[in-house]
């Protein structure tokens, strides 16, 4: 199942707690794609994922300063 | 509800621990977010209220009677709960908090409430200073149920044993 979340709008720490507590929400094998901004959010939630065991499956530029990061529980 | 050796056993190289001694809502701002920015980067986090900073777990949020004499109840009553919390500077008569919490919300950042909501949901242990619960005549009851224990200096001194520990 496929999962979606803009954090484009938020600021640290909530970039983070809303996609922990989306992952944690997730069945395993569920991919979350994360709609975020260039940065601090597009620098540690990938990184932070992989750190905690998702799988980090792609990671794009969208337009301007938003990204989109491909993340599989 | 974990046992302290269950959460000792599980204590990682990744460990933050905050002593919140504050109640002044920018310093518990502070320490929320600290907790809540480390726990979803997949830290586990302990927090020690003592003293003033008892007020961000008490079940009443606003101003209360608590304790068992009436000077405890009525420095219960002065201190209130998380909404009763001044900024350490411009509180303005009590002002300050809400004009901060207006500036938080316009400006997208989230509430000390919202902050500690969500370190509730990402599962950061929140513990009670028992000698200050003991001054003040609170008691486990007094807090809200996420609190898991009632702690002293030697236990919370092992908990935090082998991680970073901040006091605020």
């Amino acid at each position: 199942m496929k999962h979606q979340l803009d954090i484009t709008q938020e600021h640290c720490p909530m970039t983070f707690v809303r996609t922990k507590l989306k992952l944690a929400q997730m069945a395993k094998g569920d991919t979350l794609e994360v709609l975020l901004s260039e940065g601090e959010p597009l620098n540690n939630v990938p990184r932070s994922a992989s750190e905690q065991g998702f799988k980090v499956l792609a990671v794009e530029h969208v337009e301007g300063k938003t990204h989109r990061v491909l993340i599989e529980k | 509800m974990e046992t302290l050796s269950e959460i000792q056993a599980k204590g990682g190289p990744k460990k933050l621990s905050l002593i919140a001694f504050s109640g002044d809502f920018d310093k518990l701002t502070a320490v929320f977010t600290l907790a809540t920015g480390a726990a979803a980067v997949g830290y586990e986090v302990n927090i020690f209220f003592t003293f003033w900073g008892l007020d961000a777990i008490k079940r009443k949020e606003g101003r209360a009677f608590l304790g068992k004499s009436p000077m405890q109840k009525l420095f219960g009553f002065l201190m209130g709960g998380l909404r009763c919390t001044p900024t350490s500077r411009f509180n303005l008569f009590g002002l300050g908090p809400r004009l901060f919490r207006w500036l938080m919300r316009k400006n997208q950042v989230a509430t000390l409430e919202e902050l500690v909501e969500a370190a509730k949901a990402l599962g950061v242990h929140l513990y009670a200073c028992e000698m200050a619960m003991h001054v003040l005549g609170l008691q486990a009851d007094d807090f809200v149920h996420e609190v898991e224990d009632v702690l002293g200096v030697a236990t919370f001194l092992r908990l935090s044993e082998g991680g970073q520990t901040l006091f605020v």
